[in-house]
């Protein structure tokens, strides 16, 4: 019951058809999940797999309801339903981390197309309904009294050139990272720092910055 | 709540576990069980006295009631820890372990006692690789700056590793000081 090979997978990784093959969809969303957790910012949703970890949760539910009902020995049912809420907790804690993410840069990601795109669009909705009611409680509670110059959330007067008073994610924190294959040499930043070479199952401690394009093409996970 | 660790540490000592309880281990069950298909995959079929290999978090459900006996993975002998340590005090750079070797231990300990031996001499010798590791990881630590963009490589052979809750604790530490 290899259910859910990794057919979705749009990543061009066409040399490691076989380890692909064998990564299940479990697998995947485990990795979703640490990347999620690990990632300053927030990271391309991966809609198809969570909607391929929903049905199979689905389907565990029904099964173990069915079990339940048939009478199947009480040691095999729990461990069903053990593994039941493992998978539970992972795609909670995945959607529940971007969520979080979401409250905490939403005027960023609004104003940012490409960190926009990669919400799904129950993750727009939500993004608009809490820049709408931060936007509208600011507003009463603060902003409306203060003096002219200084009425928008977004700038912090009107003499400011940029969205100051918008946070936005911290690019360059350190994150720990281990690459699955050997990626070779590796520019690291522009400042002019040799090469890096990138070896394989290797833990690397790196400024997100850095790697942000493999992590999207999926060639490094964070961990 | 299925989110509980706040920002600044990635993952939390809870999570950790969770994700260390993925590991395969070897156990002896004692009973007859039928295949399972779980969501994570499929084992069995569970035969008394042949040993079969399951996910931890699978081996300590079944140790809990009884139905088998954990054996410990080959890692974790008093020889093997003990030649571990030496070399982790000889060089510079970090020993082959396990990825989770500290919550893997700490939940063999805690579930499968008796099936270890020599439990004491095993858990210090992990205690003291433990601080050998965090000692090595603040004095590398200290080399980076946050100018240079720095990538800190752990180790040397293609599949060692290290506890990475205590790496990410001393990074952030470190760089925040």
């Amino acid at each position: 019951m290899d259910s859910g090979d990794a057919s979705g997978y749009s990543a061009g990784v066409d040399d490691d058809y076989e380890s692909l093959l064998s990564t299940t969809d479990a697998e995947l969303l485990k990795r979703a999940w640490r990347n999620e957790k690990a990632a300053p910012e927030i990271l391309q949703h991966e809609t198809a797999l969570v909607q391929r970890s929903r049905e199979q949760i689905q389907l565990m539910e029904e099964t173990v309801e069915e079990f339940s009902k048939n009478g199947v020995d009480p040691l095999t049912l729990s461990l069903y339903q053990m593994d039941l809420d493992r998978t539970l907790f992972l795609l909670r804690s995945y959607l529940r981390t971007r969520l979080q993410k979401i409250e905490n840069y939403a005027f960023h990601i609004q104003k940012n197309t490409d960190l926009w795109n990669r919400l799904s669009k129950q993750e727009q909705k939500f993004a608009e309904r809490c820049i709408d009611d931060t936007e509208q409680h600011l507003d009463q509670s603060v902003l409306s009294k203060l003096p002219h110059g200084f009425k928008s959330h977004l700038k912090q007067s009107s003499l400011s050139l940029a969205d100051d008073m918008v946070p936005e994610p911290q690019l360059d924190q350190y994150v720990i990272c281990r690459s699955k294959k050997f990626l070779g040499s590796f520019q690291l930043d522009d400042s002019g720092e040799e090469p890096v070479n990138i070896e394989a199952n290797d833990l690397y401690a790196l400024p997100y910055k850095s790697i942000k394009p493999l992590v999207e093409s999926g060639q490094i996970d964070l961990v | 709540m299925a989110n509980q660790s706040d920002n600044s540490v990635a993952f939390s000592a809870a999570e950790l576990e969770f994700l260390a309880e993925d590991e395969m281990v070897e156990i002896v069950p004692n009973m007859r069980m039928e295949p399972l298909n779980l969501i994570s995959g499929d084992f069995g079929p569970f035969r008394p006295q042949i040993a079969a290999q399951v996910p931890l978090w699978l081996a300590v459900a079944l140790k809990k009631r009884g139905k088998c006996t954990i054996r410990p993975p080959e890692w974790m002998s008093v020889e093997k820890l003990t030649q571990v340590l030496e070399a982790e005090r000889d060089s510079e750079k970090f020993q082959l372990l396990p990825f989770h070797y500290v919550e893997i231990s700490r939940l063999l300990f805690d579930h499968a006692r008796e099936d270890i031996p020599d439990i004491y001499m095993v858990r210090s010798l992990i205690e003291d690789i433990k601080d050998v590791r965090f000692h090595k990881i603040g004095t590398g630590l200290e080399i980076i700056s946050k100018e240079v963009t720095y990538a800190l490589r752990s180790c040397e052979e293609s599949a060692g590793f290290f506890n990475k809750e205590a790496y990410t604790d001393l990074v952030t530490l470190v760089l925040i000081s």
